[in-house]
Protein backbone atom coordinates (compact mmCIF):
# COMPACT_ATOMS: atom_id res chain seq x y z
CA UNK A 1 0.00 0.00 0.00
CA UNK A 2 2.73 2.53 1.19
CA UNK A 3 5.01 1.23 -2.09
CA UNK A 4 1.89 2.18 -4.48
CA UNK A 5 1.48 5.91 -2.53
CA UNK A 6 4.90 6.21 -2.87
CA UNK A 7 4.84 5.22 -6.43
CA UNK A 8 2.01 7.40 -6.89
CA UNK A 9 4.01 10.31 -5.76
CA UNK A 10 7.31 9.60 -7.50
CA UNK A 11 5.07 9.83 -10.77
CA UNK A 12 3.65 13.08 -9.37
CA UNK A 13 6.68 14.85 -8.82
CA UNK A 14 8.24 13.46 -12.29
CA UNK A 15 5.35 14.84 -13.95
CA UNK A 16 5.59 18.41 -12.44
CA UNK A 17 9.68 18.02 -13.04
CA UNK A 18 8.52 17.45 -16.51
CA UNK A 19 6.55 20.28 -16.91
CA UNK A 20 8.98 22.80 -15.25
CA UNK A 21 11.64 22.03 -17.94
CA UNK A 22 9.33 21.82 -20.42
CA UNK A 23 7.67 25.88 -19.31
CA UNK A 24 12.02 26.94 -19.14
CA UNK A 25 12.45 25.20 -22.58
CA UNK A 26 10.02 27.38 -24.00
CA UNK A 27 11.42 30.37 -22.70
CA UNK A 28 14.63 29.31 -23.79
CA UNK A 29 13.35 29.28 -27.06
CA UNK A 30 11.22 31.63 -27.46
CA UNK A 31 14.63 33.90 -26.18
CA UNK A 32 16.22 32.38 -29.67
CA UNK A 33 13.57 34.74 -32.07
CA UNK A 34 15.92 37.74 -32.23
CA UNK A 35 18.82 35.76 -33.02
CA UNK A 36 16.51 33.94 -35.70
CA UNK A 37 15.29 36.95 -37.26
CA UNK A 38 18.87 38.12 -38.22
CA UNK A 39 18.79 34.67 -40.43
CA UNK A 40 15.61 34.19 -41.68
CA UNK A 41 16.66 31.32 -43.77
CA UNK A 42 16.40 28.97 -41.22
CA UNK A 43 13.25 29.73 -40.66
CA UNK A 44 12.49 29.24 -44.29
CA UNK A 45 14.06 25.52 -44.21
CA UNK A 46 11.78 24.92 -41.30
CA UNK A 47 8.92 26.23 -42.79
CA UNK A 48 9.17 23.87 -45.92
CA UNK A 49 10.33 20.94 -43.37
CA UNK A 50 7.66 20.91 -41.42
CA UNK A 51 4.89 22.46 -43.78
CA UNK A 52 5.30 22.16 -47.56
CA UNK A 53 6.64 18.72 -46.82
CA UNK A 54 3.21 18.08 -45.15
CA UNK A 55 1.27 19.16 -48.09
CA UNK A 56 0.31 16.10 -49.39
CA UNK A 57 -0.73 14.25 -46.62
CA UNK A 58 -3.18 17.35 -45.44
CA UNK A 59 -4.16 18.03 -48.74
CA UNK A 60 -5.49 14.20 -49.39
CA UNK A 61 -7.32 14.09 -46.17
CA UNK A 62 -9.03 17.46 -46.42
CA UNK A 63 -10.44 16.33 -49.75
CA UNK A 64 -11.50 13.43 -48.25
CA UNK A 65 -13.01 14.54 -45.19
CA UNK A 66 -14.57 17.41 -47.34
CA UNK A 67 -16.06 14.32 -49.47
CA UNK A 68 -17.60 12.52 -46.24
CA UNK A 69 -19.05 15.68 -45.27
CA UNK A 70 -20.79 16.53 -48.33
CA UNK A 71 -22.53 13.06 -48.06
CA UNK A 72 -23.35 12.72 -44.52
CA UNK A 73 -24.42 16.57 -44.63
CA UNK A 74 -26.50 15.83 -47.62
CA UNK A 75 -28.40 12.64 -45.65
CA UNK A 76 -29.19 14.22 -42.63
CA UNK A 77 -29.98 17.53 -44.57
CA UNK A 78 -32.15 16.07 -47.31
CA UNK A 79 -34.56 14.67 -44.60
CA UNK A 80 -35.32 18.19 -43.47
CA UNK A 81 -35.28 19.89 -46.65
CA UNK A 82 -32.74 21.49 -46.34
CA UNK A 83 -30.06 20.18 -48.87
CA UNK A 84 -29.17 23.70 -49.97
CA UNK A 85 -27.83 24.31 -46.56
CA UNK A 86 -24.88 21.87 -47.29
CA UNK A 87 -22.16 24.30 -48.55
CA UNK A 88 -22.86 25.88 -44.76
CA UNK A 89 -22.80 23.04 -42.74
CA UNK A 90 -19.64 21.94 -44.91
CA UNK A 91 -18.04 24.69 -44.53
CA UNK A 92 -18.94 25.66 -41.11
CA UNK A 93 -17.89 22.17 -39.57
CA UNK A 94 -14.48 22.59 -41.68
CA UNK A 95 -13.39 25.67 -40.75
CA UNK A 96 -14.27 25.81 -36.87
CA UNK A 97 -13.54 22.44 -36.37
CA UNK A 98 -12.39 19.69 -38.15
CA UNK A 99 -10.01 22.02 -40.50
CA UNK A 100 -7.64 22.86 -37.31
CA UNK A 101 -8.26 19.58 -35.14
CA UNK A 102 -7.77 16.93 -38.17
CA UNK A 103 -4.92 19.25 -39.20
CA UNK A 104 -3.68 19.38 -36.16
CA UNK A 105 -3.49 15.62 -35.66
CA UNK A 106 -2.04 14.77 -38.94
CA UNK A 107 0.98 17.66 -38.15
CA UNK A 108 1.46 15.75 -34.71
CA UNK A 109 1.70 12.44 -36.77
CA UNK A 110 3.68 13.52 -39.49
CA UNK A 111 6.03 16.74 -38.40
CA UNK A 112 5.79 16.59 -34.81
CA UNK A 113 7.02 12.54 -34.39
CA UNK A 114 9.62 13.97 -37.20
CA UNK A 115 10.94 16.83 -35.04
CA UNK A 116 10.87 14.54 -32.06
CA UNK A 117 12.98 11.94 -34.06
CA UNK A 118 15.68 14.66 -35.08
CA UNK A 119 16.36 16.12 -31.98
CA UNK A 120 16.84 13.05 -30.12
CA UNK A 121 19.14 11.42 -33.06
CA UNK A 122 21.18 14.88 -32.70
CA UNK A 123 20.90 14.24 -29.08
CA UNK A 124 22.20 10.39 -29.52
CA UNK A 125 24.73 11.14 -32.04
CA UNK A 126 25.99 14.14 -29.44
CA UNK A 127 25.65 16.77 -31.95
CA UNK A 128 23.83 19.16 -29.61
CA UNK A 129 26.70 18.76 -27.40
CA UNK A 130 28.81 19.46 -30.16
CA UNK A 131 26.97 22.70 -30.68
CA UNK A 132 27.30 23.48 -27.08
CA UNK A 133 31.30 22.96 -27.72
CA UNK A 134 31.22 25.06 -30.27
CA UNK A 135 29.81 27.96 -28.21
CA UNK A 136 26.64 27.81 -30.32
CA UNK A 137 23.28 27.66 -27.77
CA UNK A 138 21.33 24.39 -29.34
CA UNK A 139 18.25 25.46 -27.81
CA UNK A 140 18.80 28.99 -30.20
CA UNK A 141 20.11 27.69 -33.06
CA UNK A 142 17.91 24.11 -33.47
CA UNK A 143 15.17 24.60 -32.04
CA UNK A 144 14.03 28.30 -31.93
CA UNK A 145 13.77 28.35 -36.07
CA UNK A 146 11.93 24.71 -35.83
CA UNK A 147 9.48 26.42 -32.93
CA UNK A 148 8.37 29.46 -35.29
CA UNK A 149 7.91 26.62 -38.48
CA UNK A 150 5.46 24.85 -37.21
CA UNK A 151 3.71 27.68 -35.60
CA UNK A 152 4.04 29.72 -38.86
CA UNK A 153 2.76 26.14 -41.11
CA UNK A 154 -0.13 25.04 -38.91
CA UNK A 155 -2.53 27.70 -39.04
CA UNK A 156 -1.65 27.51 -43.58
CA UNK A 157 -1.77 23.55 -43.44
CA UNK A 158 -5.07 24.34 -41.77
CA UNK A 159 -6.42 26.70 -44.08
CA UNK A 160 -5.51 24.77 -47.06
CA UNK A 161 -7.03 21.29 -45.46
CA UNK A 162 -11.01 23.48 -44.99
CA UNK A 163 -9.95 25.24 -48.37
CA UNK A 164 -9.68 21.34 -50.43
CA UNK A 165 -12.23 20.43 -48.10
CA UNK A 166 -15.02 22.62 -48.89
CA UNK A 167 -14.30 21.62 -52.82
CA UNK A 168 -14.24 17.85 -51.80
CA UNK A 169 -18.19 18.68 -50.24
CA UNK A 170 -19.08 20.71 -53.22
CA UNK A 171 -17.87 17.81 -55.54
CA UNK A 172 -19.85 15.30 -53.52
CA UNK A 173 -23.21 17.97 -53.14
CA UNK A 174 -23.22 19.47 -56.25
CA UNK A 175 -21.44 17.43 -58.73
CA UNK A 176 -22.61 13.90 -57.16
CA UNK A 177 -25.68 14.72 -55.70
CA UNK A 178 -27.27 17.51 -57.55
CA UNK A 179 -27.57 20.30 -54.54
CA UNK A 180 -28.27 23.59 -56.64
CA UNK A 181 -24.53 25.05 -57.13
CA UNK A 182 -25.58 28.98 -56.95
CA UNK A 183 -26.94 27.72 -53.27
CA UNK A 184 -24.38 26.17 -52.22
CA UNK A 185 -22.03 28.84 -52.10
CA UNK A 186 -24.45 31.59 -51.74
CA UNK A 187 -25.41 30.04 -48.61
CA UNK A 188 -21.61 29.49 -47.60
CA UNK A 189 -21.02 33.02 -48.49
CA UNK A 190 -24.18 34.60 -46.32
CA UNK A 191 -23.79 32.54 -43.33
CA UNK A 192 -19.93 31.84 -41.90
CA UNK A 193 -18.73 34.84 -40.66
CA UNK A 194 -15.38 35.89 -40.96
CA UNK A 195 -14.59 36.86 -37.13
CA UNK A 196 -17.18 34.33 -35.33
CA UNK A 197 -15.69 31.32 -37.84
CA UNK A 198 -12.64 31.54 -40.18
CA UNK A 199 -10.85 33.64 -37.47
CA UNK A 200 -11.34 31.65 -34.39
CA UNK A 201 -10.39 28.73 -36.38
CA UNK A 202 -7.17 30.11 -37.34
CA UNK A 203 -6.56 31.08 -33.43
CA UNK A 204 -7.24 27.59 -32.98
CA UNK A 205 -4.98 25.88 -35.79
CA UNK A 206 -2.56 28.67 -33.98
CA UNK A 207 -2.94 27.17 -30.23
CA UNK A 208 -2.50 23.92 -31.84
CA UNK A 209 0.30 24.22 -33.19
CA UNK A 210 2.08 25.94 -30.80
CA UNK A 211 1.45 23.24 -28.33
CA UNK A 212 2.01 20.16 -30.76
CA UNK A 213 5.45 21.86 -31.41
CA UNK A 214 6.53 22.45 -28.50
CA UNK A 215 5.68 18.89 -27.01
CA UNK A 216 7.16 17.52 -30.31
CA UNK A 217 10.47 19.80 -29.32
CA UNK A 218 10.35 18.98 -25.66
CA UNK A 219 10.15 15.28 -26.14
CA UNK A 220 12.84 15.00 -28.84
CA UNK A 221 15.40 17.38 -26.08
CA UNK A 222 14.26 15.92 -23.01
CA UNK A 223 14.77 12.37 -24.43
CA UNK A 224 17.12 9.78 -23.00
CA UNK A 225 20.11 9.23 -25.76
CA UNK A 226 19.39 5.96 -27.04
CA UNK A 227 17.59 4.23 -29.43
CA UNK A 228 15.05 2.98 -27.28
CA UNK A 229 14.64 7.10 -25.79
CA UNK A 230 14.13 8.12 -29.21
CA UNK A 231 11.70 5.32 -30.20
CA UNK A 232 9.41 5.97 -26.84
CA UNK A 233 9.86 9.71 -26.88
CA UNK A 234 7.85 9.77 -30.67
CA UNK A 235 5.62 7.76 -29.27
CA UNK A 236 4.97 10.15 -26.44
CA UNK A 237 4.87 13.25 -29.05
CA UNK A 238 1.74 11.74 -31.50
CA UNK A 239 0.05 10.55 -27.78
CA UNK A 240 0.78 13.67 -25.70
CA UNK A 241 0.07 16.11 -28.96
CA UNK A 242 -3.55 14.35 -29.54
CA UNK A 243 -4.35 14.47 -26.56
CA UNK A 244 -3.63 17.74 -25.69
CA UNK A 245 -5.50 19.17 -29.03
CA UNK A 246 -8.43 16.82 -28.37
CA UNK A 247 -8.79 18.88 -25.22
CA UNK A 248 -7.90 22.41 -25.45
CA UNK A 249 -10.50 21.98 -28.60
CA UNK A 250 -13.23 21.24 -26.15
CA UNK A 251 -11.71 24.75 -23.91
CA UNK A 252 -11.55 26.47 -27.23
CA UNK A 253 -15.07 25.94 -28.76
CA UNK A 254 -16.49 26.09 -24.93
CA UNK A 255 -14.75 29.31 -24.99
CA UNK A 256 -15.38 30.88 -28.54
CA UNK A 257 -18.52 29.37 -28.93
CA UNK A 258 -20.36 28.38 -26.10
CA UNK A 259 -22.34 31.05 -25.62
CA UNK B 1 50.07 12.73 -44.35
CA UNK B 2 49.53 16.23 -43.21
CA UNK B 3 52.20 18.68 -43.62
CA UNK B 4 52.57 20.39 -39.81
CA UNK B 5 55.53 22.20 -38.93
CA UNK B 6 57.20 20.73 -35.64
CA UNK B 7 58.86 23.02 -33.54
CA UNK B 8 61.14 20.61 -31.62
CA UNK B 9 62.67 22.91 -29.16
CA UNK B 10 59.42 23.87 -28.23
CA UNK B 11 58.24 20.60 -27.59
CA UNK B 12 61.52 19.87 -25.66
CA UNK B 13 60.91 22.45 -22.93
CA UNK B 14 57.41 21.41 -22.94
CA UNK B 15 58.31 18.10 -22.29
CA UNK B 16 60.22 19.43 -19.23
CA UNK B 17 57.77 21.41 -18.06
CA UNK B 18 55.17 18.69 -18.16
CA UNK B 19 57.52 16.22 -16.13
CA UNK B 20 58.02 18.95 -13.85
CA UNK B 21 54.10 18.82 -13.58
CA UNK B 22 54.36 14.99 -12.64
CA UNK B 23 56.23 16.34 -9.82
CA UNK B 24 53.78 16.15 -6.91
CA UNK B 25 56.16 18.46 -4.39
CA UNK B 26 58.30 21.92 -3.54
CA UNK B 27 59.06 23.89 -6.02
CA UNK B 28 58.09 21.11 -8.68
CA UNK B 29 54.09 20.89 -7.87
CA UNK B 30 54.04 24.98 -7.63
CA UNK B 31 55.64 25.24 -10.87
CA UNK B 32 53.61 22.97 -12.54
CA UNK B 33 50.75 24.43 -10.75
CA UNK B 34 51.45 28.21 -12.34
CA UNK B 35 51.79 26.44 -15.98
CA UNK B 36 48.69 24.51 -15.74
CA UNK B 37 46.14 25.61 -18.23
CA UNK B 38 43.77 23.23 -16.82
CA UNK B 39 43.69 22.88 -12.65
CA UNK B 40 41.68 20.66 -10.85
CA UNK B 41 41.02 20.38 -7.09
CA UNK B 42 38.98 18.25 -4.75
CA UNK B 43 36.38 17.41 -7.77
CA UNK B 44 33.48 15.22 -6.67
CA UNK B 45 30.60 13.99 -8.78
CA UNK B 46 27.98 11.66 -8.57
CA UNK B 47 25.71 10.52 -11.12
CA UNK B 48 22.36 9.24 -9.17
CA UNK B 49 23.72 6.84 -6.24
CA UNK B 50 27.09 6.07 -8.43
CA UNK B 51 30.76 7.78 -7.56
CA UNK B 52 32.27 9.16 -10.32
CA UNK B 53 34.85 11.16 -8.85
CA UNK B 54 35.53 11.26 -4.96
CA UNK B 55 38.24 14.46 -4.58
CA UNK B 56 40.07 14.34 -7.60
CA UNK B 57 43.32 16.42 -7.83
CA UNK B 58 44.97 17.01 -11.58
CA UNK B 59 46.79 19.67 -13.44
CA UNK B 60 46.99 19.74 -17.54
CA UNK B 61 50.03 21.12 -18.13
CA UNK B 62 50.18 23.94 -21.27
CA UNK B 63 51.49 22.91 -24.30
CA UNK B 64 51.58 19.21 -23.88
CA UNK B 65 49.37 15.90 -24.44
CA UNK B 66 47.92 14.93 -21.49
CA UNK B 67 46.33 11.46 -21.32
CA UNK B 68 43.68 10.72 -19.41
CA UNK B 69 43.40 6.48 -19.41
CA UNK B 70 40.81 4.14 -16.76
CA UNK B 71 38.96 1.34 -18.00
CA UNK B 72 35.78 1.67 -19.51
CA UNK B 73 32.87 3.43 -17.01
CA UNK B 74 35.41 5.36 -14.78
CA UNK B 75 34.51 9.02 -16.09
CA UNK B 76 36.70 9.74 -18.34
CA UNK B 77 34.57 11.70 -20.33
CA UNK B 78 32.72 12.75 -17.57
CA UNK B 79 36.12 14.67 -16.94
CA UNK B 80 36.08 16.22 -19.88
CA UNK B 81 32.58 17.14 -19.95
CA UNK B 82 32.88 18.86 -16.41
CA UNK B 83 36.08 21.15 -17.71
CA UNK B 84 34.03 21.85 -20.48
CA UNK B 85 31.11 23.18 -18.76
CA UNK B 86 28.94 21.04 -20.00
CA UNK B 87 28.30 19.09 -16.19
CA UNK B 88 28.26 20.46 -12.80
CA UNK B 89 30.57 19.44 -10.37
CA UNK B 90 28.84 18.79 -6.94
CA UNK B 91 32.01 20.14 -5.32
CA UNK B 92 35.52 20.84 -5.72
CA UNK B 93 37.12 23.77 -8.36
CA UNK B 94 37.83 23.91 -12.10
CA UNK B 95 39.76 26.24 -13.90
CA UNK B 96 40.62 26.99 -17.46
CA UNK B 97 42.86 29.45 -17.86
CA UNK B 98 42.60 30.64 -14.53
CA UNK B 99 38.94 30.90 -14.96
CA UNK B 100 36.51 28.64 -12.57
CA UNK B 101 34.29 26.75 -14.58
CA UNK B 102 31.42 27.01 -12.30
CA UNK B 103 31.33 31.11 -11.27
CA UNK B 104 31.32 31.87 -15.16
CA UNK B 105 28.20 33.11 -16.68
CA UNK B 106 26.13 31.40 -19.55
CA UNK B 107 27.77 34.06 -21.83
CA UNK B 108 31.51 33.75 -20.57
CA UNK B 109 31.45 29.97 -20.93
CA UNK B 110 30.73 30.35 -24.42
CA UNK B 111 33.17 33.03 -24.79
CA UNK B 112 35.93 30.39 -22.69
CA UNK B 113 34.39 27.26 -25.06
CA UNK B 114 35.47 29.80 -28.26
CA UNK B 115 39.11 28.75 -27.06
CA UNK B 116 38.42 24.96 -26.42
CA UNK B 117 37.67 22.27 -29.03
CA UNK B 118 36.64 19.24 -28.64
CA UNK B 119 36.17 16.12 -30.88
CA UNK B 120 33.51 13.79 -30.11
CA UNK B 121 33.36 10.24 -29.94
CA UNK B 122 31.30 9.83 -32.39
CA UNK B 123 32.72 13.08 -34.09
CA UNK B 124 29.29 14.87 -33.51
CA UNK B 125 28.84 16.04 -37.21
CA UNK B 126 26.09 18.03 -38.17
CA UNK B 127 24.38 15.04 -40.30
CA UNK B 128 22.16 17.83 -42.69
CA UNK B 129 25.37 19.70 -43.39
CA UNK B 130 28.54 18.88 -46.27
CA UNK B 131 32.11 18.19 -44.39
CA UNK B 132 32.76 21.71 -46.20
CA UNK B 133 30.00 23.32 -44.29
CA UNK B 134 31.04 21.70 -41.01
CA UNK B 135 34.09 22.95 -40.83
CA UNK B 136 32.88 26.24 -41.40
CA UNK B 137 30.08 25.89 -39.47
CA UNK B 138 32.13 27.50 -36.02
CA UNK B 139 33.95 30.56 -38.42
CA UNK B 140 30.43 31.32 -39.60
CA UNK B 141 29.08 31.54 -35.68
CA UNK B 142 31.87 33.32 -34.61
CA UNK B 143 34.26 34.85 -37.02
CA UNK B 144 32.27 36.48 -39.54
CA UNK B 145 34.84 36.12 -42.42
CA UNK B 146 34.16 37.49 -45.85
CA UNK B 147 33.11 34.34 -47.83
CA UNK B 148 36.25 33.93 -49.86
CA UNK B 149 38.56 34.11 -46.41
CA UNK B 150 36.62 31.56 -45.16
CA UNK B 151 36.51 29.16 -48.05
CA UNK B 152 40.76 29.32 -48.20
CA UNK B 153 40.54 28.74 -44.19
CA UNK B 154 37.92 25.87 -44.38
CA UNK B 155 39.87 24.52 -47.16
CA UNK B 156 42.97 24.90 -45.29
CA UNK B 157 42.04 23.00 -42.49
CA UNK B 158 40.79 20.13 -44.59
CA UNK B 159 44.26 20.03 -46.45
CA UNK B 160 45.56 18.94 -42.73
CA UNK B 161 42.89 16.60 -42.12
CA UNK B 162 43.70 15.01 -45.59
CA UNK B 163 40.31 15.46 -46.84
CA UNK B 164 40.27 18.40 -48.94
CA UNK B 165 38.81 16.41 -51.63
CA UNK B 166 35.67 14.98 -49.46
CA UNK B 167 34.49 18.66 -49.15
CA UNK B 168 31.46 18.32 -50.54
CA UNK B 169 30.68 14.66 -49.27
CA UNK B 170 27.71 14.39 -46.80
CA UNK B 171 28.74 12.83 -43.06
CA UNK B 172 26.73 9.91 -44.22
CA UNK B 173 29.29 9.28 -46.95
CA UNK B 174 32.60 9.16 -44.72
CA UNK B 175 34.12 6.48 -42.95
CA UNK B 176 34.72 6.65 -39.26
CA UNK B 177 38.46 7.29 -39.52
CA UNK B 178 37.59 9.89 -41.57
CA UNK B 179 34.14 11.39 -40.22
CA UNK B 180 36.79 12.05 -36.86
CA UNK B 181 39.38 13.57 -39.20
CA UNK B 182 37.06 16.32 -40.30
CA UNK B 183 35.74 16.38 -36.44
CA UNK B 184 39.16 17.50 -35.79
CA UNK B 185 39.54 19.99 -38.46
CA UNK B 186 35.89 21.53 -37.57
CA UNK B 187 37.23 21.36 -33.34
CA UNK B 188 40.59 23.14 -34.82
CA UNK B 189 38.79 26.17 -36.94
CA UNK B 190 38.86 28.65 -34.47
CA UNK B 191 42.04 27.98 -33.61
CA UNK B 192 41.56 27.14 -29.74
CA UNK B 193 43.76 27.19 -26.91
CA UNK B 194 42.97 23.70 -25.84
CA UNK B 195 41.65 20.32 -27.80
CA UNK B 196 39.47 17.80 -25.82
CA UNK B 197 39.85 14.34 -27.51
CA UNK B 198 37.12 11.65 -26.44
CA UNK B 199 37.92 7.87 -27.20
CA UNK B 200 39.50 8.91 -30.29
CA UNK B 201 40.59 5.85 -31.57
CA UNK B 202 37.99 3.49 -30.92
CA UNK B 203 36.68 1.05 -33.66
CA UNK B 204 39.23 2.40 -36.00
CA UNK B 205 40.88 0.40 -38.31
CA UNK B 206 44.84 0.59 -38.19
CA UNK B 207 45.31 3.05 -40.48
CA UNK B 208 42.84 5.21 -39.45
CA UNK B 209 44.41 4.95 -35.79
CA UNK B 210 48.03 5.69 -37.22
CA UNK B 211 46.49 8.86 -38.98
CA UNK B 212 44.78 10.24 -36.15
CA UNK B 213 47.83 9.27 -34.11
CA UNK B 214 50.02 11.35 -35.84
CA UNK B 215 47.46 14.21 -36.22
CA UNK B 216 47.47 14.27 -32.46
CA UNK B 217 50.44 14.64 -31.72
CA UNK B 218 51.30 16.86 -35.07
CA UNK B 219 48.56 19.45 -34.37
CA UNK B 220 49.59 19.85 -30.76
CA UNK B 221 53.49 20.66 -31.46
CA UNK B 222 52.57 22.84 -34.74
CA UNK B 223 49.73 25.13 -33.32
CA UNK B 224 51.08 24.97 -29.90
CA UNK B 225 47.94 23.02 -28.57
CA UNK B 226 46.98 22.21 -25.13
CA UNK B 227 45.81 18.55 -25.75
CA UNK B 228 44.15 16.55 -23.37
CA UNK B 229 43.11 12.77 -24.84
CA UNK B 230 40.89 10.26 -23.28
CA UNK B 231 41.34 6.51 -24.01
CA UNK B 232 41.35 2.88 -23.17
CA UNK B 233 43.85 2.54 -26.06
CA UNK B 234 47.17 1.95 -23.92
CA UNK B 235 49.65 1.79 -26.31
CA UNK B 236 48.50 4.25 -29.00
CA UNK B 237 48.02 6.91 -26.20
CA UNK B 238 51.12 6.50 -24.20
CA UNK B 239 52.64 6.55 -27.87
CA UNK B 240 51.35 10.65 -28.14
CA UNK B 241 51.40 11.31 -24.70
CA UNK B 242 53.62 13.38 -22.28
CA UNK B 243 51.84 13.07 -19.39
CA UNK B 244 49.60 10.23 -18.24
CA UNK B 245 46.78 10.29 -15.51
CA UNK B 246 45.31 6.86 -15.30
CA UNK B 247 41.83 7.15 -13.00
CA UNK B 248 39.57 4.64 -11.53
CA UNK B 249 37.25 4.44 -8.58
CA UNK B 250 36.93 7.65 -8.01
CA UNK B 251 40.61 8.70 -7.68
CA UNK B 252 43.73 8.87 -9.47
CA UNK B 253 45.49 5.67 -9.65
CA UNK B 254 48.69 6.67 -11.18
CA UNK B 255 50.28 9.79 -12.90
CA UNK B 256 53.06 10.77 -14.59
CA UNK B 257 55.27 10.47 -18.27
CA UNK B 258 54.42 7.06 -20.07
CA UNK B 259 57.84 5.59 -18.84
CA UNK B 260 57.12 6.05 -15.34
CA UNK B 261 53.52 5.25 -15.30
CA UNK B 262 55.04 1.91 -17.36
CA UNK B 263 57.58 1.10 -14.66
CA UNK B 264 54.74 1.82 -11.99
CA UNK B 265 54.99 -1.34 -9.53
CA UNK B 266 50.74 -1.13 -8.57
CA UNK B 267 49.40 -4.14 -9.45
CA UNK B 268 46.59 -2.52 -10.70
CA UNK B 269 48.04 0.01 -12.45
CA UNK B 270 50.18 -3.04 -14.19
CA UNK B 271 46.76 -5.41 -15.05
CA UNK B 272 46.05 -2.21 -16.55
CA UNK B 273 48.88 -1.03 -19.09
CA UNK B 274 49.13 -5.10 -19.72
CA UNK B 275 45.89 -5.96 -20.52
CA UNK B 276 45.67 -8.74 -17.95
CA UNK B 277 42.01 -10.08 -17.88
CA UNK B 278 42.64 -11.01 -14.45
CA UNK B 279 43.94 -9.27 -11.05
CA UNK B 280 43.36 -6.64 -8.40
CA UNK B 281 39.99 -5.91 -11.00
CA UNK B 282 38.40 -9.18 -11.21
CA UNK B 283 37.39 -11.11 -14.00
CA UNK B 284 34.27 -12.13 -13.05
CA UNK B 285 31.64 -9.68 -11.65
CA UNK B 286 30.60 -10.44 -8.30
CA UNK B 287 28.25 -13.21 -8.10
CA UNK B 288 27.25 -16.07 -5.80
CA UNK B 289 29.40 -19.60 -6.04
CA UNK B 290 28.75 -20.85 -9.29
CA UNK B 291 27.61 -24.53 -8.17
CA UNK B 292 24.86 -22.97 -5.73
CA UNK B 293 23.24 -21.26 -9.14
CA UNK B 294 23.94 -24.15 -11.07
CA UNK B 295 22.52 -26.43 -8.60
CA UNK B 296 19.44 -24.09 -7.20
CA UNK B 297 16.43 -23.95 -9.82
CA UNK B 298 15.37 -20.66 -8.92
CA UNK B 299 18.20 -17.91 -9.13
CA UNK B 300 17.37 -14.52 -6.76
Amino acid sequence: MLDSIASLGRAGLAAVASLGRAHLLLIGILGGLPSMLIRPRLLVAQVYNLGVLSLLIILVSGLFVGMVLGLQGHYVLSQFGAAESLGVMVAASLVRELGPVVTALLFAGRAGSALTAEIGLMKATEQLSGLEMMAVDPVKRVLTPRFFGGLISMPLLAALFSAVGVIGGWFVGVGLLGVDDGAFWGQMQSKIDFNEDVLNGVIKSLIFGLVVTWIALFEGYDTSPTSTGVSRATTRTVVHAALAVLGLDFVLTALMFGG
Amino acid sequence: MPSFSSHPKQRSDQMESGSTASRSSGDGSQRAASEALVRVRGLHFRRGEQRIFDGVDLDIPRGLVTAIMGPSGTGKTTLLKLISGQLQADAGEIEVDGQSIGSLSRSELYALRTRMGMLFQSGALLTDLDVFENVAFPLREHAKLPESVLRKLVLIKLEAVGLRGAARLMPSELSGGMARRVALARAVALDPTMIMYDEPFTGQDPISMGTLTSLIRQLNDASGLTSIVVSHDVSETAEIADHLYIIANGQIMASGSPREVAASDSAWVRQFMDGEPDGPVHYHYPAAPLEQDLLHSAVH
